[in-house]
């Protein structure tokens, strides 16, 4: 890694784990989500069970939806975004630098608090480890689709619900092959590995999309 | 040629006013021979009995659904590549007329599975799929709608339609893997090969007024957004002149 | 409206319904673009009366190349 992406990446973590960062937000938001879902479908642990990958999931996508709109908006704010794109770097490069550093402010936490979460949910090793594990693949894809929503909106005000719009429909596939791999580890007669491979797969895309489309974005709005 | 001449605006107005009402007359005639053919021609089905008259609007406007999204593909193209003039006002104006066909779909496509599938909404993944669809295309109504510039607003709207057009597939592809997962094939196949050429033939000819219909309509509203675009740099013009008096007409 | 006409069957109300739906969806875009027209027609019309004209080869939006 170049010295340039590593300095981009050591900054953007600094100022997510600063005062005002708001890197653990998600993971509280996310544990609000999580405990309050039993109250609305009731305390029955079987169904808990059930539909537990599902709800860890449905969870961290919103954690992360929330997180995104402070992808480029800061950088945006203070004038950095701008010294970004006209350094000369490839825009595309930057934005994957801020998006994995965005991921390891955001979407770590999340995955690292996921097997507490799914203690309350009623959820067995075996399940534990698949949603982990699922998460850990799958939100990387959040983050890279989400970066689109959040370039196409960065010069909009109060673009925060806007891009959640914008980018719910896209995260259905990811959201698709993580539920299904993190529930057939618990049912057994589905394989696990063919929607987690698939689930990779996306991330994978998503990596190339994202920062394409969210570059593209970005150059853009600073006509 | 015929693109790069009507690049200038002032030419695709003239060019509409010139063919519109030939396109509108098309449009009716078509519409009558579907129509016809629809009621007065073709059989009923011997499983669905005469619901299959709802397949005539249904699959035409499922059918428009996609046209417009692929319309707004080849316009977001246009915009960012080879920076047409009129295709952010194409792509523009093909929304608002997508969305409201996607709706059509999932609104008689319902109403056909009352009667066939006893519930008004399966989570069948065609029907999931275009539920999608129309929640992507009010997503890019909403941009289009929250950026005030219209050529940073096209720009913006650009990008995402292209993801969407990536994405699609992508969405129908695991929407049917889910769907096989969850629910076992019980939903009647409406589609396929073995249809009957005294249906084809009437879906096809309502299928082609509806295409007729929708390019009536996306040339109208595309007239309608050049003239908003003029009027917005008048307005703009005339506030540049004037302050006060545009102040005082934005108030209206 | 097409019950005295044909006999559709136990479900004609739905295929009445979803046909008195698709004309109202369909009636709604085309009064839609109809309004839209002259409310720009207006309000150019009236830009262009208050004297505000357009450069001759300006068109509208583009006026940034």
């Amino acid at each position: 890694m170049t010295g340039w992406a590593q300095a981009l990446i050591l900054r953007e973590l600094r100022l997510a784990v600063r005062v005002g960062g708001g890197a653990l937000i998600g993971v509280l938001f996310f544990l609000a989500v999580v405990t309050v879902i039993p109250f609305g479908v009731g305390p029955d642990l079987n169904l808990l069970a059930l539909i537990g990958p599902a709800i860890l999931w449905i969870g961290a996508l919103l954690a992360t939806l929330l997180g995104l709109d402070r992808l480029f908006q800061a950088d945006r704010d203070d004038g950095s975004l701008d010294l970004m794109l006209m350094s000369g770097r490839s825009v595309e490069l930057i934005v994957l630098v801020k998006c994995l550093a965005h991921w390891v402010g955001t979407g770590l936490p999340l995955v690292v608090a996921a097997p507490v979460l799914a203690i309350f949910l009623n959820l067995d090793a075996l399940a534990i480890g698949a949603v982990t594990l699922t998460l850990l693949a799958g939100t990387p894809a959040l983050t890279l689709i989400g970066a689109i929503g959040a370039a196409l909106t960065v010069s909009l005000r109060r673009g925060g619900l806007l891009l959640a719009v914008l980018v719910v429909p896209l995260t259905i596939p990811v959201l698709i092959f993580g539920v299904s791999a993190a529930s057939a580890a618990i049912t057994q007669p589905m394989p696990f590995l063919t929607p987690f491979l698939i689930l990779c797969a996306l991330t994978l895309l998503s990596s190339v999309i994202g920062p394409l489309a969210a570059a593209a974005a970005l150059r853009h709005s600073g006509d | 040629m015929a693109l790069i001449d009507l690049a200038n605006p002032s030419r695709f107005m003239a060019f509409v006013a010139r063919v519109l009402p030939f396109a509108v007359a098309l449009t009716v005639v078509a519409f009558a021979a579907g129509l016809y053919l629809a009621f007065f021609v073709a059989p009923d089905d011997y499983q669905q009995g005469a619901t299959v008259k709802i397949m005539f609007v249904h699959v035409p406007a499922a059918w428009l659904a996609m046209f417009c999204y692929a319309t707004m593909t080849m316009a977001s193209l246009g915009t960012l590549v080879w920076r047409h003039p009129l295709s952010d006002v194409a792509a523009k104006a093909a929304a608002p007329i997508g969305a409201a066909f996607t709706f059509i779909s999932l609104l008689t496509g319902s109403l056909w599975g009352k009667p066939m599938w006893g519930t008004y909404w399966v989570w069948d993944a065609r029907l999931t799929s275009v539920l999608v669809l129309l929640i992507m295309y009010f997503g890019l109504i909403a941009l289009w709608r929250t950026i005030e510039d219209p050529i940073r607003a096209g720009k913006a709207v650009a990008i995402l339609t292209l993801v969407g057009a990536v994405n699609l597939p992508i969405i129908k592809f695991s929407v049917d893997w889910w769907n096989t997962l969850h629910q076992p094939a019980s939903v009647i196949r409406l589609d396929g090969p073995t249809i009957h050429p005294t249906i084809l033939w009437p879906l096809l000819v309502m299928a082609l007024a509806f295409t007729l219909l929708f390019l009536v309509l996306h040339m109208m509203a595309m007239r309608n957004e050049i003239l908003r675009r003029r009027v917005r740099t008048l307005q703009m013009r005339a506030a540049a002149r004037q302050p006060a008096t545009a102040t005082a007409q934005a108030a209206e | 409206m097409f019950d005295p006409l044909f006999d559709l069957g136990p479900h004609a109300s739905f295929i009445t319904i979803s046909y008195i739906l698709v004309v109202a969806v369909i009636a709604g875009l085309i009064l839609w673009v109809r309004i839209d027209y002259a409310r720009q027609r207006k309000d150019l019309a009236e830009l262009e009366a208050r004297g505000i004209t357009r450069r001759s080869q300006d068109v509208g939006g583009q006026d940034q190349g």
